[in-house]
């Protein structure tokens, strides 16, 4: 095991929580990024709005990271450009067909204590680290 | 501009800010968290329980103090408990790209901002896998999708 942080990952997370929080109290929208996402492609109008207006929040708030300080960006995972565009598309065909990514399931579907999203965590987490583990053994 | 926009607006910026805070928009850190036989990095657990945690206690003071959302309409949130195979294939699915890119959807939106050719191939790819879900897929798997 490697040298972990704890405070920055805390406040980040607790941000997080308090956005996804903020969606619910003032428009009682769930703050799932894939849902919300999947929605700016698939619907119109007011309920296409309010989605591309969060997309819109998240990208500027992107920029606004990449001009305090580029290494909130920094990628080192040696995974290339196949790579991402491989893992794009089982994630956009993933959260779809499973109803929700680390947001929607990870952060307020556990918040809410619902079972399915408590399934999917565990699932696409055990997922994933199978997919790194195979991913790693392969070229390192 | 409607209230509503300017109230989603806000979310997604200081959601992205969370994000960056906390280290999901380096997707080495996610897969040094998913890395469980190697270096394995355990920040991010640390993301999950603060994030969860604070939307835990703030959303059931919310549905305690509010019968509708402050801007109106009514609080949109699922009630299903059935657990299907959809929900397992497409976490299946989504961790595996997870895993493999090392982006889950927030992140990847938010590093379109740095400029990242990365990101914006997953946030491409991510689309044209939606279209392919709702188009091919959720029609052999036969239910209907969760709308969020």
């Amino acid at each position: 095991m490697t040298e972990f942080e704890v405070l920055m990952p805390l406040t980040g997370g607790v941000l997080i929580g308090i956005s996804a929080s903020m969606m619910l109290l003032f428009s009682g929208r769930i703050a799932g990024v894939s849902g919300i996402f999947g929605g700016t492609l698939f619907k119109q109008g007011k309920e296409r709005a309010w989605r591309l207006s969060f997309i819109a929040g998240l990208i500027a708030g992107g920029v606004l990271l990449y001009i305090i300080n580029a290494e909130f960006f920094e990628n080192s995972s040696g995974r290339g450009l196949l790579a991402v565009t491989i893992a794009g598309l089982l994630v956009g065909i993933g959260t779809r067909v499973g109803g929700g990514c680390t947001s929607g399931h990870g952060v307020c579907g556990i918040g809410r204590l619902s079972l399915r999203s408590i399934v999917a965590t565990v699932t696409f987490v055990l997922a994933g680290m199978a997919i790194v583990v195979l991913v790693q053994s392969f070229y390192y | 501009m409607a209230k509503s926009n300017i109230a989603s607006f806000i979310c997604g910026i200081l959601f992205s800010i969370g994000l960056g805070i906390s280290g999901m928009t380096q997707p080495q850190k996610v897969i040094g968290f998913l890395d469980v036989f190697g270096e394995w990095d355990l920040s991010l657990a640390f993301v999950m329980f603060g994030a969860v945690l604070s939307y835990l206690i703030l959303q059931l003071w919310i549905q305690r103090n509010f019968s509708i959302p402050v801007l109106g309409g009514s609080f949109q949130i699922t009630t299903r408990k059935d657990l299907d195979r959809s929900l397992i294939i497409g976490a299946l699915l989504f961790g595996s790209g997870w895993g493999l890119g090392g982006y889950c959807p927030g992140p990847a939106i938010t590093s379109l901002g740095s400029g990242s050719l990365n990101a914006l191939l997953f946030v491409v790819a991510m689309g044209i896998g939606m279209l392919v879900a709702d188009r091919v897929i959720s029609p052999m798997l036969s239910y209907e999708i969760v709308k969020r």
